[in-house]
């Protein structure tokens, strides 16, 4: 047992440290920082900086243009990145459709996807959960049939983040009713601006439109779009979800978002103290802050197998239950520190381009908070989570 | 012991239960959300025209009510369809306070506020008192009252507001603070108004030299305030439980409709055990709400208690119920469009006004515990 970093790992650390400081643009860790929402453009900016040092690809070997990293080297990037408020790289192109087609697309696919994965030429968007299927993910609906040399495609899905943004969808369909409802998926590369797509936003409890409900109506596919083989997508979804469940703790996330309840904590007063040395409510912060050492230390057991080549399983159902349940609690905390400024409503503070109700720092916490809701419910929600233990781990 | 309703306020409760059934469709609360104050003339009308504004006064004042039953009965109503009329602040911070303290001529205030056709706000809370009662920094010279009042709700669509400024003492002190009459047309007065998270309207307010009537006696408004705090607090935890009824119904409908993994989400143990949790510590909200209105008009000190004790679980119980709902119901739970939304806000948002779990939980502990 030994809870210290190697040389070269701390070494590593620091060229991440020294990175970040000369690159990350100062107007998109304030806005991150902050809570406010990034645009498209910045979320572009960061790709291209991060292409540009060749540390875009964390989880992609050194052959597709990756940066080779083991499990430990991901955790301290980003780690590091979180801790500097950088933008979180969207994950859809790089940590979930690129695993899969490298597993099984062909070499065309490669050839011709992972490229613009990594200049950035595609925003692609995840096309899994569909109306009425929640965490129940084999009951895909959405036809593709066979017509020639493509499918055509009609159904819906739903919850499809940033898919405002995106060019391309990657999608679970079904291309068989025979035999379990497993066995007849496939896994469908669609181009968003084919005829019969429609995307419509889904506005959420905290004002902000970030998903959407996307429409296929006779949408033409061509097969050279489906990834692996016909009926087997199920096979490729799982091993999407296991790619998708990395850094499913959220460790970086809940740091940060410590850092600045602290900072509230000690700018707001409460009795005319500052509100972090009101003894009920540092306890709070003291329990959420013990529970989140604790669960880095666990994090990182989990990531310390997987470097030496056990494939996370069931654990990471234990690590997302436990970091959303802490994500959620400084949510909380950091709502009620900011007192009756939680109220004002200003639908712009999160696009920030308003002048602010009360003190800056008090435009996002509640829309965070009610917008954090969600960590709990999707990617299986935490009661999913908890059976998956059940049967897993406790063989029940 | 008797937890029954009187025959007079049973015919209330039906009646403003049936009528706010019928004026709250989905429409107008979509209609209300982007309207210029949050809330609806034609409701406010008809709250009116029931009677629902004088249940809040005594029969002395002008009113037919006033008791802590009263108050509660009608915030629970309102409560239970997320209603946004701003009872609190016409009818018992601002008319409270006139009645309370107001000369003869002032209280004529209280017919027009009875009657629907005035509209009223407190100006109290400032950016940087928090929770504080005591806590007031707006200055008052030469008649003029000069500061900022922070988060003052339906402070943009009230005709007359209520300031309380500091006449003498130390920025925190309980004497020394004064309670004026303020037009809200009056010189120097600025508002900025704009939306709340789970509906209605507050404005941020500043006064540069704005003139003011003195109600009441000058520094002596702190007790007055107290008790209309109080009376808000009851109010607001009420409108909380009719809130968590509402959730709770919805949310129990949802987990016999849902289906997934072949079956109604309901029929799930983990997901029952958690529902019965829910349950009960709505029954303690409800409990907690009946303790305050009882003890309204009992002593200062046993009046803060379960003030305290009861806006402390409050919002504990308010965090669990929004909270648990939106879980249970997934991701429909997180839409705007869907009924839950705006409930669980709006009970969310009851932790942040008249203190919060912490502001209450110190308060009783220097009341009960130590």
């Amino acid at each position: 047992m030994d809870l210290n970093y190697t040389d070269a790992q701390i070494a590593f650390r620091s060229d991440v440290r020294d990175f970040l400081s000369d690159n990350l643009p100062a107007h998109l860790s304030d806005k991150v920082r902050d809570g406010v929402a990034l645009t498209k453009a910045d979320h572009e900016e960061w790709h291209a900086i991060l292409n540009a040092q060749g540390w875009l690809a964390g989880n992609w070997p050194v052959d597709h243009g990756g940066t080779g990293w083991d499990s430990v080297q991901r955790h301290i990037f980003e780690d590091e990145m979180t801790k500097a408020n950088a933008p979180r790289i969207v994950p859809f192109g790089l940590a979930m459709l690129g695993p899969v087609l490298m597993a099984f697309g062909s070499d065309e696919q490669k050839s011709y996807w992972l490229p613009r994965i990594l200049n950035g030429d595609d925003w692609w968007c995840q096309g899994y959960s569909e109306p009425g299927a929640g965490s129940d993910l084999a009951s895909v609906r959405t036809m593709a049939e066979r017509d020639g040399d493509d499918y055509i495609v009609n159904g819906q899905k739903t919850w499809t983040t940033l898919g405002q943004y995106a060019n391309m969808i990657f999608c679970l369909v079904r291309t068989s009713k025979e035999g379990k409802r497993q066995e007849g998926i496939s896994f469908l590369l669609i181009d968003m601006n084919s005829p019969g797509i429609t995307v419509r936003p889904i506005v959420l409890i905290d004002g902000g439109a970030e998903v959407n409900e996307v429409f296929f109506d006779n949408v033409r596919v061509p097969v050279a779009n489906l990834v692996g083989e016909e009926n087997k997508g199920w096979t490729y979804a799982k091993y999407l979800l296991t790619h998708e469940r990395t850094n499913i703790a959220g460790v970086g996330f809940a740091s940060a978002g410590l850092e600045q309840l602290k900072r509230i904590a000690r700018a707001e007063l409460s009795g005319g103290k500052p509100l972090i040395q009101h003894p009920l409510f540092a306890a709070r912060i003291a329990q959420v802050q013990i529970d989140l050492m604790a669960m880095a230390t666990t994090n990182l057991r989990v990531i310390s197998a997987a470097a030496a080549g056990q494939a996370p399983g069931a654990e990471s159902s234990m690590l997302k239950v436990k970091g959303t349940q802490v994500r959620q609690e400084i949510n909380a905390l950091t709502m009620q520190a900011i007192g009756p400024y939680a109220m004002p409503f200003v639908s712009e503070a999160l696009d920030g381009d308003n002048d602010p109700v009360g003190p800056a720092y008090a435009q996002a916490p509640t829309g965070q908070y009610l917008n954090n809701r969600k960590l709990s419910i999707y990617g299986g929600s935490n009661e999913v989570q908890r059976s998956i233990i059940a049967k897993a781990i406790l063989e029940l | 012991m008797n937890f029954d309703l009187t025959e007079e306020r049973q015919m209330l409760q039906d009646g403003l239960r049936r009528f706010l059934r019928d004026q709250y469709t989905p429409d107008l609360l979509a209609q209300i959300e982007t309207s210029d104050t949050g809330t609806s003339p034609e409701v406010w009308a008809g709250l009116a025209n029931m009677g629902v504004i004088g249940a809040l006064f005594t029969e002395d004042q002008g009113g037919f009510g006033g008791a802590g039953f009263d108050i509660a009965l009608v915030a629970e109503e309102m409560g239970r369809v997320g209603a946004t009329d701003p009872l609190i602040d016409t009818g018992i911070l601002g008319g409270g306070l006139i009645a309370a303290l107001g000369d003869e001529g002032q209280q004529a205030m209280l017919d027009d506020i009875i009657a629907g056709t005035r509209q009223l706000a407190l100006a109290h809370g400032e950016p940087s008192s928090r929770y504080d009662l005591s806590r007031v920094e707006t200055t008052w010279a030469d008649g003029k009252l000069t500061g900022r009042k922070a988060v003052v709700v339906n402070g943009g669509a009230a005709d007359t507001l209520i300031v309380s400024a500091r006449t003498s003492g130390d920025v925190a002190d309980t004497d020394g603070i004064s309670l004026f009459i303020v037009a809200a047309d009056a010189p120097g007065l600025m508002r900025r108004s704009y939306p709340l998270t789970g509906g209605g309207h507050a404005a941020e307010i500043t006064l540069d030299n704005t003139p003011g009537t003195l109600l009441g006696t000058a520094g002596q408004g702190y007790a007055a305030l107290a008790a209309a705090h109080a009376r808000a607090t009851l109010a607001i935890s009420a409108e909380a439980v009719g809130l968590m009824d509402a959730v709770r119904t919805l949310t129990t409908d949802y987990l016999k409709t849902r289906k997934q993994f072949g079956q109604p989400i309901g029929k799930f143990q983990a997901l029952q055990h958690r529902m019965a949790d829910v349950l009960i510590e709505i029954e303690q909200a409800r409990s907690a709400v009946i303790n305050l209105a009882g003890h309204l008009d009992a002593d200062t000190q046993t009046r803060d208690t379960h003030v305290a004790a009861t806006k402390t679980l409050i919002g504990q119980v308010a965090r669990l119920v929004a909270e648990e709902s939106i879980q249970m119901h997934g991701g429909i739970g997180m839409t705007q469009e869907y009924a839950l939304g705006h409930l669980a806000k709006r009970l969310l948002m009851v932790d942040h006004r008249f203190g919060d779990t912490l502001y209450h939980m110190d308060k009783f502990i220097a009341l009960a515990v130590a």
